[in-house]
């Protein structure tokens, strides 16, 4: 998703958000994870100015103090930044890969089914539904290293075991982790 | 139960590939990623590296599945590691051009070119001449459609110390910084 992506290219303005808007922002995105509710406060403060990055293709980028927190295409959900989820682990829906797909994740690929219903690999018990967000942990990792949405519910992933599972929107070393604000 | 507050968590990123440290083996620096990490932090490099943690990350595999998986990953690894070093080598082999240019007869410009290599962003640079040297600076597109700083004033030595000093952060000692001259042909008579 990220993988041409570069500031020169891709970033075509950069606005202050309303604070009114701020808020309806917020209200969002704990509506959308509501782990985040106690420390929605910590990420966006009160006080602190979010700026929003319109770039190539629709994408926003909510930002604050020079670090991306969220991402969003068009209207649709939002997507932590893989460092957000480095600070915030436990306030997403994740589901865990093993070893031997950490390399094609890292490499672009999108996620197939058998690498997250092997041994290593772990599913939530709740089946989520097609196009959750879900931040992508690893075999014998204890940090994130890509955030997905579900091309299927988790039922149907463990059911079918083929095909593309999830389909990964950015991972370590990509364009957007790379991305320098200032 | 009362809800508990949740701190955000702090993860060390690798001063080198800007990985979780966990994820270097993964990066193509390896090498200098675990020079890094057992220098500026030996106890994570003791906790990620002692053979105890390397047996458990594929413990739920078979030996042949891991195995393959290891060759897998060390295969990525040399690629990834021919991958650097032809960067690299491209890079020695390129040079930056500080060109100085007569504008009148007193005043000059001063056009840098060829940061694009480096990973230099010259907009960034351009600014940050502009307060060093309290001067205009502006990115502009030269005859060849490549980025080119021009700096107002005659300030190529400032400027070649500067890129010079930019190059040597990156590890980038050894690359050329060229400074040429251009000058309005003056009229001969024929
Ligand atoms: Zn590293």
């Amino acid at each position: 998703m990220f993988k041409k992506f570069t500031a020169k290219e891709d970033i075509h303005s950069r606005t202050n958000v309303k604070s009114s808007v701020q808020r309806g922002l917020k209200t969002k995105l704990v509506e959308q994870f509501p782990k985040l509710e106690s420390v929605i406060d910590d990420i966006i403060p009160k006080k602190g100015q979010l700026i929003v990055i319109k770039c190539t293709d629709r994408l926003s980028l909510y930002t604050m103090d020079n670090e991306v927190l969220f991402l969003q295409r068009f209207d649709d959900p939002f997507i932590p930044s893989l460092r957000l989820i480095h600070k915030y682990p436990n306030c997403f829906p994740s589901v865990k890969v093993d070893r031997g797909a950490i390399k094609f994740i890292l490499s672009g690929a999108n996620i197939m089914c058998p690498g997250l219903t092997s041994k290593g690999a772990s599913l939530p018990e709740e089946d989520y539904p097609v196009g959750t967000v879900v931040a992508i942990f690893a075999e014998g990792k204890e940090t994130a290293l890509a955030v997905g949405k579900l091309a299927m519910s988790i039922g149907e992933i463990k059911k079918v075991n083929k095909g593309i599972g999830i389909e990964v929107e950015t991972h370590l070393g990509d364009g957007l982790w790379s991305l320098e604000l200032d | 139960m009362a809800e508990e507050g949740i701190k955000a968590v702090s993860v060390l990123y690798c001063g080198v590939c800007t990985f979780p440290p966990e994820y270097c083996e993964f990066g193509g620096t390896l090498a200098k990623c675990k020079e890094w990490l057992e220098d500026a932090h030996p106890d994570v490099y003791s906790r990620i590296y002692s053979e105890d943690s390397l047996a458990k990350t594929t413990e739920g595999l078979s030996l042949e599945a891991k195995e393959k998986v290891e060759r897998e990953i060390q295969k990525l690894q040399a690629k990834e590691a021919t991958k650097a070093e032809k960067e690299l080598k491209k890079k020695l082999a390129s040079k930056v051009i500080v060109k100085r240019v007569e504008r009148s007869k007193r005043k000059h410009v001063i056009a840098v070119s060829g940061l694009e290599v480096f990973g230099i962003d010259p907009k960034k640079l351009a600014k940050t001449f502009a307060s060093k040297f309290a001067t205009g600076a502006s990115v502009t597109k030269n005859v060849e459609g490549k980025d080119e700083i021009i700096i107002q004033g005659d300030v190529g030595d400032e400027v070649e110390d500067y890129v010079t000093s930019l190059l040597e952060e990156k590890g980038l000692d050894g690359i050329k910084v060229e400074r040429t001259e251009d000058k309005p042909k003056k009229k001969t008579q024929q």
